[in-house]
């Protein structure tokens, strides 16, 4: 069933590569079993969709560049091996901006992401009709990034849940867009290995799913020290289940500040202090915080991230794998013309500033500031956290998705600039934070909030937003391909929303 | 002028697997037959650290007097080239896992090595690092071939401070060295498998004046390069200066058919290595009896007292041993010590003979040692064992034969044909006489001739009849005694 609606769907452009037949025969490994009465674990036989910057053996994986058109892992990630060796059923890998780079899903080598809210009834009902003549493709909107194709397949029920990716907010900010729960977990609770790496003191495999309990269920089967990543604490971990009625009263919600940015949304801004209210009403408390170095957050990863970028794409020259130009004068000439043709630009601009700021003039004025800024903005939450706050409410993004056009009119830079704000901080303090779907905007798209928990308290964190999305209710996509498909899928029809 | 000579020394760190990955370490296997996914920089693939290679770490810098961080960083070194897969080496630039150590070594004043003279190194630091594969050019294709089994082989760069002053120096620092590692076993620093490879760095300068400017020696492939490298670089950057040029900031390649440096064409202009810290590796933590909390699973950490106390003899410290115990010389432990096994060697013939050891000690270093070196063997190689030797010494101390017989019986024994000394010692007639009787006899008999009694001529025929046992021709032994006697 999925494969079909991915195959009605193509037009979203959220896969790169459909696994059709090894999914069809993963699916009936897995009926044999639950015939059998032997499942392997609880995701067995859930069809799942994998970013396309995580190996997969047998499977071609791209990060949507040049470079590695074509290429075909020896191994699996740990977390793909850890979901199939539950009996996952893997669909595909799914479009992403080339390398992980952006925030918004539409600088891959296989073109942008559409997102299907573009196409929902919310949308087109809301949308002012500009002329019959008009194609009605030209105003569709943007998935948000860089897992933008992991978001999408969800959104569109293509699949029950899809690994992304986070480093600024990439599993977030599309979840927030596509209107699906996009978890973080904590750097160090799930491997990284596997994952091709964009920074790697901040990437985290993060997780996508229709509903938070959903989410729990698949940190479940992933959390955990594993030997081959060096940075996954050692601690056992215990894969927990959400309780259905928790007691928000005795929580202390806080309200950083500095997250009212520039650019943020009187609707999304309305949405927020909503929130903050329904918790009040509930019994918790809410108090507003402050995060000071927040605004230094941008620039901070900007310096550290590209620094980081520089190093991890040295290993691309063509000479082990992947695009090799046919160049062959000399040794650098191959290097050069190799790397030149398989990154774009935005990859190519990335390496240059990061090995501008590690030469050794640079060094310390750069990434060594960077690296204390760092401690900064990560001492902010410590000492909101250690006063007592459990948990921190704040917009995920600035505003719903924009169209298309509109988005590319700015470059790739500058709108990973904007669109991070909200998010990239978590990452460099490396705490869990979860998006939820909180209500649809003026113009019938998504929009979701924020919590950021403290490290290593994923239960809570999860249990606080599994209550938050109990009461906002937040509306399923009504999509003319989804319908089609499957009319059970559809229980609870409810336009009424949080709004 | 002063002459100061530094050393970088890169000991390939004995272990089954790599430093960051789990394949094998092996010299000469097909070529890529021992590379992992990491080892190929395939993306996503992450570090993970080689307890053996720490511990192989500590115990080198235990030894060599460091103090070792308890605390210590890995780094990234970038730079592009065949053989780095990565594109970056994973190093320890900014705290590396030992420092402040130093290193005594011996010369000999003269040739004769029969004065010492001990001088001493400071090590400045002690890191962990990756070795590179290898690259072969093949000009008439104008390719490359690469070879990444050696990729990611670990490494320990032991870094000597400019305190050496001549190739003399600088090659018994670096012998001394190797000896200590073969001991503790952390490498087997064998040069010619590339498993110990040493830099030079060279400078002069006049005394009281700031240092000269200094240049690398790379492609040094033995000890005995080692000093004739460093030896001639001194003389060409002494003439140059001389000359009144200058000299340049640069890396050169010894040439060891031509017994000189040139400059190395690939490293030119200075590089920008780019260090950043190895996100992928958390700090290396080390603990002591002191700081190893209690409920810690010993197999997940590294205690450095723990392999303190388990560290053997080094070199010098056996040395001692043997001067004391046997009462040779220093000298003596010195040469005992450089050749591989003969210490053993010794010490095994000792067991099994009542010579003094202080005699002993001059047959295994003049006899033994200089037939091995005459036909390039090794102590294992030799063709005479402990065992046949100390019954040989034996023989010596009993009296039964002289010290001239004793080593004709050794140049039989060399010849490996399987003979005891007691077997070669009859068939060559070299028994001492000692019956006093006897010798009696034949100086009496002497004198007597010598007085020109010419009836001892007959007893003196009577006795080579005997000798030969009844097969010489009278006639002919009284013609030759007749002549002897009349001279």
């Amino acid at each position: 069933r999925c494969l079909s609606l991915i195959k009605s769907t193509k037009f979203l452009n959220a896969y790169i590569t459909v696994a059709e037949e090894t999914a069809l025969k993963q699916a009936e490994e897995s009926e044999k079993r639950y015939r059998r009465g032997q499942p392997l674990g609880v995701l067995d036989g859930i069809p799942i969709a994998v970013k396309d910057n995580f190996n997969t053996a047998g499977i071609e994986t791209t990060c949507a560049s040049n470079m590695l058109k074509g290429y075909i892992s020896p191994y699996n990630a740990t977390v793909v091996q850890k979901l199939l060796d539950q009996g996952a059923v893997l669909l595909g890998k799914t479009n992403l901006d080339e390398f992980a780079m952006g925030s918004g899903s539409t600088d891959g080598v296989f073109g942008p992401v559409r997102n299907p809210w573009s196409y929902s009834r919310q949308y087109k009902e809301k949308s002012v009709p500009k002329s019959h003549s008009e194609d009605k493709d030209s105003n569709w909107v943007i998935t948000g990034g860089s897992s933008g194709g992991s978001a999408a397949a969800v959104s569109s029920f293509t699949c029950f849940a899809a690994l992304g990716s986070d480093t600024g907010g990439s599993t977030r900010n599309p979840a927030a867009h596509c209107g699906v729960v996009g978890l973080k977990p904590t750097y160090g609770l799930i491997s990284r290995h596997g994952l091709i790496p964009l920074v790697n003191s901040m990437d985290v495999p993060g997780i996508l799913t229709r509903c938070v309990d959903d989410a729990a269920v698949v940190l479940g089967s992933l959390a955990g020290h594993d030997p081959k990543d060096s940075t996954t604490i050692q601690d056992n971990f215990k894969p927990f289940e959400l309780s259905n009625l928790p007691d928000v009263s005795k929580l202390s919600i806080g309200i950083p500040k500095e997250y009212h940015a520039p650019g943020l949304s009187s609707e999304i801004l309305a949405l927020w202090s909503k929130a903050a209210d329904l918790f009040k009403n509930a019994g918790a408390k809410v108090i507003e915080v402050s995060l000071p170095h927040t605004r230094y957050s941008i620039v901070c990863y900007h310096v550290l991230c590209t620094a980081e970028v520089a190093s991890n794409m040295a290993r691309f020259d063509g000479l082990e794998y992947g695009h090799r130009s046919d160049m062959n004068k000399s040794t650098e000439s191959m290097y050069a013309a190799t790397r030149r043709e398989g990154f774009n630009d935005v990859v190519r601009g990335r390496i240059l500033s990061g090995n501008y700021f590690m030469l050794k003039q640079n060094y310390e004025n750069y990434f060594i500031k960077a690296q204390k800024v760092r401690r900064l903005i990560a001492n902010d939450f410590v000492k909101v956290f250690g006063s007592g706050v459990d948990i921190l409410l704040t917009p995920t993004t600035l505003s719903d998705a924009v169209p298309y056009t509109e988005f590319i009119k700015e470059d790739n830079r500058t709108r990973s600039a904007q669109d991070d704000i909200l998010t990239q901080a978590a990452n460099m303090a490396g705490l869990p934070a979860i998006n939820v779907p909180t209500a649809l905007s003026e113009r019938g798209l998504p929009v979701g909030l924020q919590f950021i928990g403290r490290s290593f308290q994923e239960k809570q964190l999860l249990t606080v937003a599994k209550w938050f999305e109990k009461q906002v209710k937040f509306p399923t996509i009504q999509l003319e391909e989804v319908k089609r498909h499957d009319h059970g899928v559809f229980q609870h029809q409810k336009s009424a929303s949080f709004l | 002028p002063y002459k100061v000579v530094g050393l970088e020394i890169h000991a390939q760190i004995s272990s089954n697997s790599k430093l960051f990955s789990g394949s094998q370490v092996q010299f000469a296997a097909p070529p890529n037959s021992l590379v992992s996914f990491f080892d190929a920089s395939l993306p996503g693939t992450l570090p993970v650290l080689n307890r053996r290679c720490v511990e192989a770490a500590v115990m080198t810098g235990l030894a060599l007097n460091c103090s070792i961080n308890k605390k210590s960083l890995f780094d990234r070194k970038h730079y592009f080239y065949a053989d780095l897969p990565a594109g970056y080496q994973i190093t320890q630039q900014r705290v590396p896992i030992a420092v402040n150590g130093s290193l005594s070594y011996s010369l000999c004043i003269d040739n004769k090595m029969s004065q010492m003279v001990t001088k001493t190194v400071r090590i400045k630091q002690i890191q962990l690092e990756q070795d590179s594969g290898k690259s072969l050019h093949d000009d008439t294709r104008s390719q490359t071939l690469v070879d990444l089994n050696r990729a990611g082989v670990g490494l320990m760069e032991v870094v000597m401070e400019p305190d050496m002053c001549c190739g003399e120096e600088a090659a018994a620092a670096v012998r001394e060295l190797q000896l200590i590692l073969q001991t503790l076993g952390s490498s087997q620093a064998v040069m010619s498998e590339g498993q110990l490879r040493v830099d030079a760095n060279v400078s002069v300068h006049h005394p009281g004046e700031p240092y000269g400017v200094r240049t690398e020696v790379k492609n040094i492939n033995s000890i005995r390069f080692l000093a004739k490298a460093v030896d001639y670089e001194i003389q060409r950057q002494i003439k140059e200066l001389e000359s009144g040029r200058t000299i340049l900031n640069e890396t050169r390649a010894f040439d060891s058919k031509l017994g000189c440096t040139v400059p190395m064409r690939d490293k030119e202009g200075k590089q920008d290595y780019r260090f950043m810290p190895e996100p992928n590796l958390p700090p290396l933590i080390l603990y002591d009896a002191k700081s190893l909390p209690a409920n810690m699973n010993h197999q997940q950490v590294v205690n450095i007292d723990w392999i303190h106390e388990r560290l053997p003899d080094l070199p010098s410290v056996k040395r001692a041993k043997l001067v004391e115990r046997y009462g040779i010389l220093p000298e003596h432990s010195f040469t005992l010590l450089n050749e591989d096994g003969l210490s053993e060697f010794f010490e095994d013939v000792i067991k099994q003979t009542q010579m003094k050891p202080k005699k002993v000690i001059g047959w295994i270093l003049k006899d033994l040692l200089s037939y091995l070196k005459k036909h390039s063997l090794t102590v294992k190689e030799s063709p005479v064992s402990s065992f046949l030797l100390a019954d040989l010494l034996n023989r010596l101390e009993e009296k039964e034969i002289s010290s001239t017989a004793a080593k004709q019986v050794f140049a039989e024994l060399w010849k490996g044909e399987g003979k005891t000394p007691l077997e070669i010692v009859k068939e060559k007639k070299l028994q001492l006489i000692q019956d006093q009787k006897d010798l009696e006899q034949i100086c009496q008999t002497v004198m007597a001739i010598k007085a020109g009694n010419r009836k001892v001529l007959n007893k003196l025929i009577g006795l080579v009849q005997r000798e030969t046992q009844g097969r010489s021709n009278p006639v002919l032994v009284k013609q030759l005694l007749e002549k002897k006697l009349s001279e």
